[in-house]
């Protein structure tokens, strides 16, 4: 009698333990973007902060994704008001000069904030090595599914979301993710010339 | 006997049904908003704007209800004064103001950030056991007691009252055929 009693009690809390457990394997504050795979949301943004050297691009220019095709392109949400933000500025800079003679363009985003803002905390950074745009009603970072600075996006050559990275980022993985997009455009130099009747 | 049992399913199902009821009109009435609103809010020539502008801003209020806040701790984006959530309220407007269905401006944004997004998660595959369990554990729970007191009170009726109710109070008379036969111990 006592032993049905157990088993009947134990097989009610193992179900209750099992998932009691499976739930402190879990991030609860993790938001799982249905991005990467999709189609990056397209914009079309103002430069505030032209960039440096070969990789600047003039104030008030619009830089828009439908015209990067056939281009990684390294998305960066920041702002002035971030801290994480001053960890990943060199990391990303450096990554940028890195590739300025390849089909790689990095953007800077800015999120919620006011362009003097930006071009003081560029010019306190030491500039920046690429161009920055705003987003008037954080509209593209909406878009992006955006939650807090910095995000930053990889976008491969035929405008998909590939990489999506929460957080400060560094050179070595940008330059991993970078490095097998471009390997796998030079492996198959007919994607770029797929994207031509589209 | 049954007839309390009766009485507590009862009670229990009206007290289950209440916020069901209310959540359901408020729905209807979140629709019926819908239905009225016009494909595109423009200014009628010669009209008044406000009417048009309340019907946009009292759906904008509903769905942004229903959607959560993503910098925020459990609020939705009509609660929570933050920027972002401000800003995620005029995308809503802006959307429905271009004559999308509120299913339609819900679809965009868990396409941005996964149904996550949702304050309540949608009622099918998993997600039904969030709707079911409840209902289930409280219907188990009910019948769970119902059961119980039907066995005490058995026991008592069969004139083994002193025998039973001691056994009983002792919480070992789980089953009263063992117990009105030769009490366990």
């Amino acid at each position: 009698m006592n032993w049905r009693r157990a088993s009947i009690a134990v097989l009610g809390a193992v179900p209750v333990i099992a998932l009691f457990a499976w739930g402190l394997t879990r991030d609860p504050n993790e938001i799982v973007s249905p991005l990467p795979g999709r189609q990056a949301p397209t914009f079309a943004l103002g430069v505030f902060a032209s960039g440096e050297g070969t990789l600047a691009r003039p104030v008030g220019d619009t830089i828009a994704l439908d015209r990067m095709r056939g281009q990684v392109v390294v998305l960066n949400f920041w702002a002035s008001w971030c801290l994480a933000c001053l960890d990943e500025h060199a990391e990303l800079s450096a990554a940028a000069l890195r590739y300025a003679e390849r089909p790689v363009q990095f953007v800077g985003v800015l999120y919620n904030d006011v362009a003097a803002a930006g071009t003081n905390w560029i010019a306190r950074q030491g500039g920046q090595a690429y161009p920055s745009v705003l987003d008037p009603g954080a509209r593209t970072a909406i878009d992006y599914g955006l939650y807090g600075v910095p995000e930053t996006f990889v976008i491969d050559g035929a405008g998909r979301v590939v990489y999506k990275h929460i957080g400060p980022v560094s050179a070595a993985l940008l330059r991993m993710k970078i490095d097998s997009l471009l390997a796998a455009s030079a492996v198959a130099p007919a994607a770029p010339a797929l994207d031509g009747p589209r | 006997m049954s007839r309390v049992a009766l009485g507590i399913v009862a009670v229990a199902a009206m007290l289950l049904a209440a916020p069901v009821a209310r959540a359901q009109s408020a729905a209807q009435t979140a629709k019926d908003a819908a239905s009225q609103a016009p494909a595109a809010v423009r200014p009628p020539p010669g009209g008044t704007i406000s009417a048009a502008d309340s019907v946009l801003e009292a759906r904008t209020s509903a769905l942004a209800s229903t959607l959560r806040c993503p910098v925020c701790q459990g609020l939705s984006i009509q609660d929570s004064p933050s920027e972002l959530a401000q800003q995620m309220r005029s995308v809503v407007r802006d959307h429905l103001a271009a004559g999308k269905t509120d299913r339609e401006v819900r679809a965009y944004f868990i396409s941005k950030y996964g149904e996550w997004i949702l304050l309540s998660p949608q009622p099918y595959g998993f997600n039904l056991l969030v709707y079911a369990l409840p209902v289930f554990l409280l219907v188990g729970g009910l019948g769970f007691v119902v059961m119980k007191v039907r066995s005490w009170t058995a026991v008592s009726a069969n004139g083994v009252a002193a025998e039973g109710a001691a056994a009983a109070i002792a919480g070992q008379a789980s089953e009263p055929e063992q117990g009105t036969a030769s009490p366990v111990d």
